[in-house]
């Protein structure tokens, strides 16, 4: 089905996904582009951008170059601006017009490397993925690049693995899932993502567990898994009972040295309530629900996803003609969504707004709720969920 | 964390040793957030009764999107999606036509007109966009289509505001001429209604369209009827020239000056193209005098920072500041419109220390930081996130101000902004500035 669509929005994308991913880590990030990309990232998908620098450019790139081909001038501005700016590390990525003249990033890492003697990272990034493709490289790259063999801390640390903005705005989730960990007991060694330093990632071996909490964070924990042998979790501890359960399946993987996916762990109903979003996200929300509730649900799913993180019933759909069949092919009870997929929900189903960065931007950022560890019926919008 | 702006690739440099039309040499590039300025959308969205699709990579959606998502226009925007294989498979146009026609059935109400934008991509890829716009009037023979441009790759050749401007007028059809009739071309706000200009237009008893002020889409093609059109902003030029090629309405270019000669030249060959007499402008240009004079006066020796978002000859305003007194440090500029040239060569000679910043160059990231302690006012958005002050005047495009009553305007607007700080970053936030915002 050809991606199109009358009225919703389009989610994040790639070069969003890589940036978001790696804002807070220190480095310079070069989006290869001639303009757009930065402005639509910095505007739409970036709330830290005012407040929280960070070394986020574009290329400029122009016609003349993509015609002939002059990558140099990339190589030679990116290494002017890191002499004066001295990042920790480069990291490059590519827009369409890159993908299309067929760049070779790796070769010019290697080069941007070579001249200025900062580690350089290239992604694969070609603006016509969702940010989940982005921020999956990019959190795995800083897992590759950075982690080191160390040894592990006291007690039972965990490392929380794959937030950004565009999953948890800025509304305090990041640091409620910290202080959610520290009351179960946990230490936290670093945090991968939103609130981490370079430092702390450098010594993300120290941890027992990873928490993934986003799609964005799988492909990290995979690496860590295989190179170092840390289980992970993945979910959001959302509402009180499911985060009571995944703090035990914290514990569990810790132990045991297990991979599990809590968020997968719940019946699906596609007539019960319709939850639009990202995976790990949506399936947590889904299984909070049905400890809290008693309903099952089903999570439609607009973007990549692990099979191992939706649960079977779960649907992967994202164009709006194909959402709006999958909303109407049953009588439902309802849809949890950002409220710019509500012009294309049933005028008749209940519509309960739960926004989301990475889909609707800074629309409707002061009305995004903090649903960590917290009772659902006060925090989501609709009391009778 | 840097200690200053300058170094080996200077994001600032004192205008005595600035290079023109570049000041500075091309780099990486920084996004200040400073949103104000129109971007395609805001522009397009001018047309009444119009729908909007975007065929691009999703990356390129995303701004336009959630551009019309924030001014509470989603529901004149849809958009089809580039994808890799769509490079590769043959189906560009065929794609398009599809994409279109399932969107134009699925609207709630059939729009007058539908601006078709293409990216980068497909223009790089050969795609035909006549054929588009043949298979949809074809199938959709009551509604006007015509092709519009997200090619910021190509921006060297036409920047993509002007190449917007020029196909706002696109659908304009040929109709008899009105001699009654004058049009002002390719402004994204309606000109103060105090300037000369407009009083002369219609102190004559003609009739002042302007696509700002139109409600309907009738109103709009009626722009056709005007025996002159009328550009006064640099990135509106195209427009008009285009205007005159295709439709035959000559087409006058009184650019946006503060010059007092100039402004009197671009009203004398108003009036003789009209042909109407010469009002008595002394009045006007006494009144523009005294208010920079009083300007002058409550604004004293605080430094002044220009940047070319909020005014079309950044230059030639500071020069006009400068030759009333007032203490111009910055201009934020990255180039140097030729119509700007006589007043940068000026300010060279004259007013040597003036700094030119960067609006773009990486190092720009840490200019609030770097920001000088003293009180600055700044006209325009970027100027004043980049010094990091609350005093400033919040105008782009120049703010629908012209002649001698503009300089007026622009005078007040100091002095108020001189008196009253600003919610700098709350303001600034705001896209296109004078659409409606979500926010």
């Amino acid at each position: 089905m050809k991606n199109y669509a009358r009225i919703i929005s389009c989610y994040a994308a790639d070069t969003a996904g890589v940036c978001s991913a790696l804002y807070e880590m220190g480095g310079m990030i070069v989006v290869h582009d001639a303009s757009g990309c930065n402005s639509t990232y910095s505007t739409h998908d970036e709330p830290r951008w005012y407040d929280k620098r960070s070394m986020i450019y574009i290329s400029g790139l122009t016609e003349i170059d993509s015609v002939m081909g002059n990558d140099q001038r990339l190589v030679d501005d990116v290494c002017t601006a890191a002499a004066e700016l001295d990042p920790k590390f480069i990291a490059i990525c590519g827009s369409p017009m890159p993908m299309m003249t067929g760049t070779d990033f790796d070769a010019i890492a290697r080069e941007i490397q070579d001249r200025s003697g900062i580690k350089t990272l290239a992604l694969h990034t070609d603006g016509m993925h969702s940010y989940t493709a982005g921020a999956s490289e990019a959190f795995r790259a800083a897992a590759e690049t950075f982690v080191s063999q160390c040894p592990k801390t006291k007690g039972i640390g965990v490392n929380i693995v794959g937030a950004t903005p565009l999953d948890f705005s800025v509304n305090g989730s990041a640091e409620s899932i910290e202080n959610w960990l520290t009351e179960c007991g946990f230490g936290i060694s670093s945090r991968i993502g939103m609130g981490g330093t370079l430092e702390e990632i450098k010594n993300a071996d120290s941890a027992r567990v990873n928490l993934v909490v986003s799609h964005c964070g799988i492909a990290a924990a995979e690496y860590m898994l295989s190179r170092f042998g840390i289980p992970y979790v993945c979910g959001v501890p959302i509402g009180k009972k499911f985060s009571a359960r995944l703090a035990e399946s914290l514990w569990t993987a810790a132990q045991e040295g297990l991979t599990l996916f809590p968020c997968a762990d719940r019946k699906t109903d596609s007539e019960g309530l319709q939850i639009i979003g990202e995976s790990v996200f949506s399936g947590s929300l889904a299984a909070a629900i049905m400890l809290e509730k008693g309903k099952s649900s089903r999570v439609i799913c607009p973007l990549d996803h692990d099979e191992r993180a939706a649960a079977e019933g779960d649907l992967t759909v994202s164009a709006e003609k194909g959402i709006r069949s999958a909303l109407t092919e049953n009588e439902i009870d309802g849809v949890i969504a950002d409220p710019l997929y509500k012009p294309i929900c049933p005028k008749e189903s209940r519509f309960f707004s739960l926004p989301s960065e990475a889909f609707s931007g800074r629309c409707f950022r002061k009305s995004i709720p903090d649903l960590i560890n917290r009772n659902l019926k006060e925090n989501l919008k609709e009391k009778d969920i | 964390m840097l200690k200053d702006l300058y170094g080996e690739n200077p994001a600032a440099v004192k205008i005595r040793d600035a290079a023109y039309p570049e000041p500075f040499r091309s780099g990486l590039e920084y996004n200040p957030p400073a949103r104000g300025v129109w971007n395609i959308v805001h522009t397009g969205m001018l047309i009444p009764q119009s729908h909007q699709i975007f065929a691009c990579a999703q990356g390129c959606l995303r701004g336009v999107i959630l551009t019309a998502a924030e001014m509470n226009a989603a529901d004149r925007m849809s958009w089809i999606a580039l994808e890799e294989r769509d490079m590769f498979e043959g189906t560009l146009e065929t794609d398009i036509i599809d994409g279109a026609a399932e969107i134009i059935r699925e609207l709630p109400k059939k729009p007058r007109a539908i601006l078709i934008f293409l990216s980068c991509m497909h223009l790089f890829a050969g795609c035909d966009f006549e054929t588009i716009l043949t298979g949809l009037r074809e199938l959709f023979p009551d509604i006007d289509f015509t092709d519009c441009y997200m090619a910021p790759t190509m921006r060297k050749t036409i920047s993509p505001d002007a190449k917007m401007r020029m196909q706002l007028y696109s659908l304009l059809k040929p109709l008899p001429a009105d001699p009654r009739s004058v049009s002002i071309i390719g402004c994204d706000r309606p000109t103060d209604e105090n300037s000369e200009l407009v009083k002369i237009i219609r102190g004559a008893g003609l009739r002042l369209r302007d696509i700002t002020l139109c409600e309907t889409y009738d109103e709009y093609l009626s722009m056709a009827e005007s025996a002159v059109n009328i550009t006064y902003l640099p990135n509106a030029k195209p427009a008009g020239d285009s205007l005159e090629r295709r439709l035959g309405t000559k087409h006058l270019y009184l650019p946006v000056s503060f010059d007092y000669e100039e402004i009197r030249r671009n009203y004398s060959l108003l009036c003789k193209t009209l042909g109407i007499s010469i009002p008595d402008l002394s009045e006007d240009e006494r009144a523009a005098e005294d208010a920079l004079i009083a300007a002058r006066e409550l604004i004293g020796d605080t430094a002044v920072a220009v940047d070319f978002t909020a005014v079309s000859r950044p230059f030639g305003f500071a020069e006009l500041l400068c030759r009333h007194g007032f203490r111009v440090r910055y201009i934020f500029a990255d180039s140097v419109n030729p119509e700007d040239k006589g007043a940068f060569d000026s300010l060279k000679k004259d007013f040597p220390d003036i700094e030119i910043r960067s609006a773009v160059n990486a190092k720009m990231l840490c200019a609030p930081e770097l920001a000088p302690e003293e009180k600055i006012l700044a006209v325009g958005q970027k100027a004043a996130y980049y010094c990091a002050t609350d005093y400033f005047v919040n105008i782009v495009s120049g703010g629908g101000f012209y002649g001698f009553a503009g300089i007026c305007a622009l005078a007040g607007l100091m002095e108020d902004a001189y008196l009253h700080p600003k919610a700098r970053r709350e303001i600034i936030r705001l896209k296109g500035l004078g659409c409606e915002s979500c926010l």
